[in-house]
């Protein structure tokens, strides 16, 4: 039998605190430089001004160490957890919501975690939402994704009868973007999934946003898919910060899986401009 | 694009009614923050004949709830909240004379309604440009309802705080007539 190996939970504690610090103050350089092509190709001349305020806004954020934007997110976290890793001084779940306790701290950050009814604030945007998984090897892989309220609130999930096929997937997609219109803070990122069950199609779409814009997707039919949708969302004419225009979305990651024979389920998680995310492998 | 439009509250109706939808538009001086929570305070005290934390009388107000300022600086990141959570309570506050709302995203047809009926304006900052928008603030205050934390009402001192009108008191919305021009 192989050997375990220990990873101390105050490391996790750590690492936790810093992604969230990190995701927060630095945009991805995919996403600037998807803001940047974005405003090269702008046509509306309102919509190229919001978009280089973005970009500016991003530089502003690193440059003195403030966040992107005051929604900080509730702090989406998952992890990918070797099996043959063993970790020592407390609970996997208590070492990451430790951490997002001390980097909302440390790097003043937004807490903007609630009770559903009463509103009270928990005062330390604990808990994180957290994804496992179990895969081969020793390594911890922890992605800190914080999501702000804006974009999830224009989130949709449908249980689609499958009569409506593949054309009924994209008709909802155009649809769900519509609705949202200027309130997720567009320009978007849109992370779909296609097929499973109800919780899996959510949970698949949001994985999604862990990728690179501009990555290829290995899938050829989800990367036809990825290319239609964008076309189809970009003739919307919502534009940036919803004023009118051409880019209304950055980019689309598609995931097609197999789902039960009576279902359909389809996943659309809205990702605003600020698409943050960061990752370590321990 | 057509120069700013320079602004200081409070506002008078004659100034919120020469704006029309897709101008551009540079405020400075005191405005008010508030979101949902501090909003329902509001009303609630309103309806019980209460006074409102701030003089409604031409104000202006943005819809922020900050993140906390790091040392030596007077605020976080303080870009706009999503504005259609504040629609139940906006159409009170314009009657009693709220000049101008600050957010991001669609109204609903009462508060649209409200705006043209008593004179009113939807200003629109850049949602996410939160660090962008730190910089137009010189001076905040809690002011009211501090348990609130993010969400307390702060008087805020701007300085050029650049906006875009998206609802003006003609039912104009720049919204809809943006989609509707690069729409295909
Ligand atoms: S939708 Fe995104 S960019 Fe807009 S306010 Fe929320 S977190 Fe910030």
């Amino acid at each position: 039998m192989a050997a375990l190996r220990t990873i101390e939970a105050a490391e996790i504690t750590a690492a936790v605190a810093r992604l969230c610090g990190e995701a927060d103050i630095e945009l991805p350089q995919d996403v600037r430089r998807a803001l940047e092509q974005a405003r090269d190709q702008e046509e509306s001349p309102v919509g190229r001004e919001v978009l280089a305020r973005l970009i500016e806004n991003a530089d502003i954020a690193r440059r003195e160490r403030l966040p992107i934007c005051q929604d900080c997110g509730l702090a989406v976290v998952f992890v990918d957890l070797g099996q043959e890793v063993h970790i020592r001084g407390g609970s996997l779940e208590e070492a990451i919501n430790a951490g997002v306790r001390q980097g909302y701290q440390d790097y003043y950050l937004r807490k903007s975690v609630c009770h559903p009814f009463t509103r009270a604030n928990t005062g330390d945007n604990t808990p994180a939402v957290i994804h496992t998984r179990i895969v081969p090897g020793d390594r911890l892989h922890l992605w800190v994704v914080p999501k702000g309220g804006g974009s999830e609130n224009m989130s949709r999930v449908f249980l689609l009868t499958p009569a409506v096929g593949l054309e009924g997937v994209k008709q909802k997609v155009v649809e769900t973007v519509e609705a949202a219109g200027p309130n997720p803070c567009p320009p978007i990122i849109l992370g779909v999934a296609v097929g499973g069950t109800f919780e899996q199609a959510a949970v698949r779409a949001k994985r999604t946003l862990l990728r690179e814009l501009g990555s290829a997707n290995p899938d050829p039919e989800a990367a036809a898919l990825e290319a239609e949708l964008l076309e189809l969302v970009n003739r919307t004419g919502i534009g940036p910060a919803g004023l009118g225009g051409r880019v209304t979305c950055l980019g689309v990651f598609v995931d097609i899986h197999p789902c039960h024979i009576a279902s359909l389920p389809l996943a659309v998680n809205i990702q605003c401009h600020a698409a943050r995310h960061k990752e370590v492998v321990l | 694009m057509s120069q700013p439009v320079r602004l200081t509250p409070p506002l008078s109706d004659e100034q919120v009614a020469a704006l029309t939808a897709g101008d551009r538009v540079l405020i400075s001086g005191t405005i008010y923050t508030g979101r949902d929570a501090a909003h329902k305070r509001m009303v609630e005290a309103l309806d019980r004949g209460e006074d409102p934390p701030f003089e409604l009388a031409g104000a202006v107000i943005y819809y922020v709830g900050p993140s906390p300022p790091p040392p030596g600086r007077v605020i976080g990141a303080a870009g706009p909240t999503t504005s259609y959570r504040m629609d139940p309570y906006a159409p009170t506050l314009i009657a009693r004379g709220l000049k101008a709302m600050i957010g991001k995203g669609k109204r609903g047809e009462e508060v649209k309604k409200a705006m043209q009926e008593h004179k009113a304006v939807y200003l629109a900052a850049i949602g996410g440009a939160g660090a962008l928008m730190a910089r137009c603030i010189k001076q905040a205050e809690v002011i009211a309802y501090p348990d609130l934390g993010p969400e307390a009402v702060r008087r805020l001192v701007v300085e050029d705080m650049p906006l875009i009108v998206v609802n003006d008191v003609r039912g104009g919305d720049l919204y809809q007539e943006g989609r509707r021009r690069y729409q295909r």
